[in-house]
């Protein structure tokens, strides 16, 4: 129930309203660089601001950078600051000290996905806790069939890890499509919501592990527009969020029908939730 | 099964605080039996039984010297498992970093007299969420392993009691150091004991007691068994959780929203429900900070905040919660039902909402 003490290594302002950081653990005082982190990729940290409070926050970076079983060592967290402790994150710099508990909660179905065909659908800040899976998916590219990632957004000037999606766009072997829901000014690219892309992909809906990160309705057209497409319930993951206090299941909060989205999810198979997803105020 | 007679309990209770234990039991405060700490067995509201109904409770004289004449009242032992305001750590300022002071927390051996059937049910249950899973609560374990507990068997049932329609009682059968029945005759004021662990042996044998002849044991089961019939409520339990899983949507949960001030009553008196929030604060100078962690409820707008608004925002959605929450989807997460019959949500709740009347409602009308 203790955090650690992290110190901020690095911070990067993604939007107007999102920013990144970088986090290292510390030790007595003293960083300790070589001790890494470990998670896996869809779960989340509580973040403790000194005097202000504790929220949930997805992991967003890379699970296996480089070579793979050496631990990376930062949690990097992608935030919108919204409420008070979010706000007060957001003026930390580099060389502050936070608190972390974590990681907690399940994990996006790295194993299921192999030798399949992989279709990741973002809507705005839910691009942060898939970033993860896409950097250990295409560090080991070989073992996986189609990538498609389709991200949207507000508008052009939310767009998330602008730079990083460019080049991503850039690759062959992965398919990146991007839209939003109000264009202006500049930009030529799609406008629509981003249940719109999914036609337009192509992929094997029989051998395809679908997952995804996004506002509540989001996720819910998602579904619908996969599951017309042919993939099966029971190969749509998605990232749910809740009230969340204590992260370990006591405080009651994250409840979701049976399950608590702190230790059953945030990841969930679609098909052990369909029952409560499709109901309101649940 | 020993015998004790009426003055060996204070016996019982002198051996109990030699060997370090703090009493905790029922006695009378502002009009209601809570249980707060004993000094002897003059603290017991000896003489004193309840009335219980919907949205009501009285105190009442008996006829008689009963020393646990009485059900449950307003309070649980959650409050001393699990208390309703904690400290969970503090932090102080230093230089740019900061640094968390944790204490070895002193906690008290307490010994629980006059615990019923259904609270050892209830503290089970809460075994279950704090001890048995994956995460283990610290606060909560370091005070329940010091426990000692004494039981009472019920010799009366309430208006709103329900145990025997959730399998809890009203026979205490695990759980207790020590079980007692009060057999009140009018020459002979007794108790029966019934020794749960090797620990409650060792307490007994400090005490004056003798063996149970067959009438003594026979009348315990009398006793019990006319308790069993005086249940003021029952609950229908088959196929609970299907039950309410299919029912979400039932227009019930509209009618009892109507009826229902989202108090949190029933969830402060529910001896199961665990629910908690964490407040960080900070004194005036900004150099320290501490965690505190309270009793929540579910009934309130904050309990399911998340940006942009609470996802249960209507009373129905909150109430439905909690009552599925506690008879069904309680079955899938911990292998029990949360509900152990005590009938507390119903006495206390100020608009005599009744989870009996409506699981019946539920139930008459798919």
């Amino acid at each position: 129930m203790l955090p650690d003490l992290y110190r901020v290594q690095r911070v990067r302002q993604e939007t107007h309203d999102t920013f990144t950081l970088e986090l290292e653990p510390m030790s007595g005082g003293q960083q300790v660089a070589a001790k890494g982190v470990s998670f896996a990729a869809g779960q989340f940290n509580m973040l403790y601001i000194f005097g202000v409070g504790e929220v949930p926050i997805s992991i967003s970076g890379n699970p296996t950078p480089r070579k793979v079983r050496v631990s990376p060592p930062r949690f990097v967290h992608t935030t919108r600051a919204v409420g008070t402790v979010t706000k007060a994150m957001g003026k930390l710099k580099r060389g502050d000290v936070l608190g972390v508990r974590g990681p907690f909660g399940s994990h996006w179905p790295m194993e299921e996905a192999v030798g399949k065909d992989i279709v990741m659908v973002a809507g705005g800040i839910g691009l942060a806790p898939l970033r993860p899976a896409l950097y250990q998916f295409l560090s080991q590219r070989e073992n996986y069939n189609r990538i498609i990632l389709l991200y949207g957004t507000r508008s052009p000037a939310d767009i998330l890890y602008r730079r990083e999606l460019e080049q991503w766009r850039a690759r062959f072997d992965l398919e990146v499509q991007v839209t939003v829901d109000q264009a202006m000014g500049a930009w030529h690219g799609n406008v629509g919501v981003v249940t719109t892309l999914i036609p337009r992909v192509s992929f094997d809906p029989l051998r395809t592990i679908a997952l995804i990160c996004g506002p509540e309705i989001m996720m819910r057209f998602t579904i619908l527009e996969l599951q017309k497409r042919g993939v099966g319930k029971e190969n749509i993951f998605i990232s749910m969020e809740r009230n969340m206090k204590c992260a370990i299941g006591f405080c009651g909060h994250c409840q979701f029908g049976p399950t608590f989205i702190c230790k059953d999810g945030p990841v969930f198979r679609y098909d052990r939730i369909q029952e409560w997803f499709g109901k309101r105020e649940i | 099964m020993q015998i004790i007679d009426r003055n060996s309990l204070d016996i019982l209770f002198d051996t109990l605080k030699r060997r370090g234990f703090n009493l905790v039991g029922p006695t009378i405060r502002d009009g209601a039996i809570v249980y707060d700490r004993l000094t002897s067995t003059a603290d017991l509201p000896i003489g004193w039984t309840d009335e219980q109904n919907g949205g009501t409770y009285r105190l009442k004289k008996r006829a008689d010297v009963a020393v646990f004449g009485y059900t449950v009242g307003p309070h649980s032992w959650k409050k001393l498992l699990y208390p309703s305001v904690q400290r969970l750590w503090r932090a102080k300022r230093d230089g740019e970093n900061f640094q968390f002071i944790t204490e070895d927390e002193e906690v008290s051996k307490f010994a629980f007299i006059g615990v019923r059937s259904c609270e050892l049910h209830a503290i089970a249950i809460q075994d279950k969420v704090f001890i048995n899973g994956k995460y283990i609560d610290p606060v909560y374990k370091l005070r329940r392993e010091n426990v000692f507990i004494v039981t009472v068997n019920c010799g009366k049932a309430s208006g709103t009691c329900f145990c025997v329609s959730m399998n809890t009682g009203p026979r205490a059968t695990f759980g207790f150091d020590l079980a007692l029945t009060e057999i009140l005759e009018d020459n002979h004021h007794r108790f029966t004991v019934e020794v749960g662990t090797e620990r409650g042996a060792e307490i007994l044998r400090e005490v004056p007691h003798r063996e149970a002849d067959e009438e003594e044991k026979a009348k315990v089961e009398d006793i019990v068994a006319k308790t069993a019939r005086q249940m003021g409520r029952t609950l229908d339990t088959t196929d609970i959780k299907d039950l309410l899983y299919r029912n979400y949507e039932h227009p019930r949960w509209d009618e009892v929203a109507s009826r229902c001030l989202t108090c949190g009553n029933c969830t402060l008196v529910c001896p199961t429900c665990f629910c908690t929030t964490v407040e960080d604060v900070t004194d005036l100078t900004g150099e320290h900070a501490e965690r505190w962690r309270k009793w929540d409820s579910c009934f309130t707008m904050d309990f399911s905040y998340i940006h942009g608004g609470s996802i249960r925002s209507s009373s129905k959605a909150r109430y439905r919660q909690w009552m599925t929450h506690k008879l069904a989807t309680w079955i899938d997460q911990f292998g029990t039902s949360g509900c152990v019959g005590c009938g507390r949500c119903i006495t206390w709740c100020p608009v005599a909402i009744d989870i009996t009347e409506e699981v019946r409602a539920i139930r008459g009308k798919e």
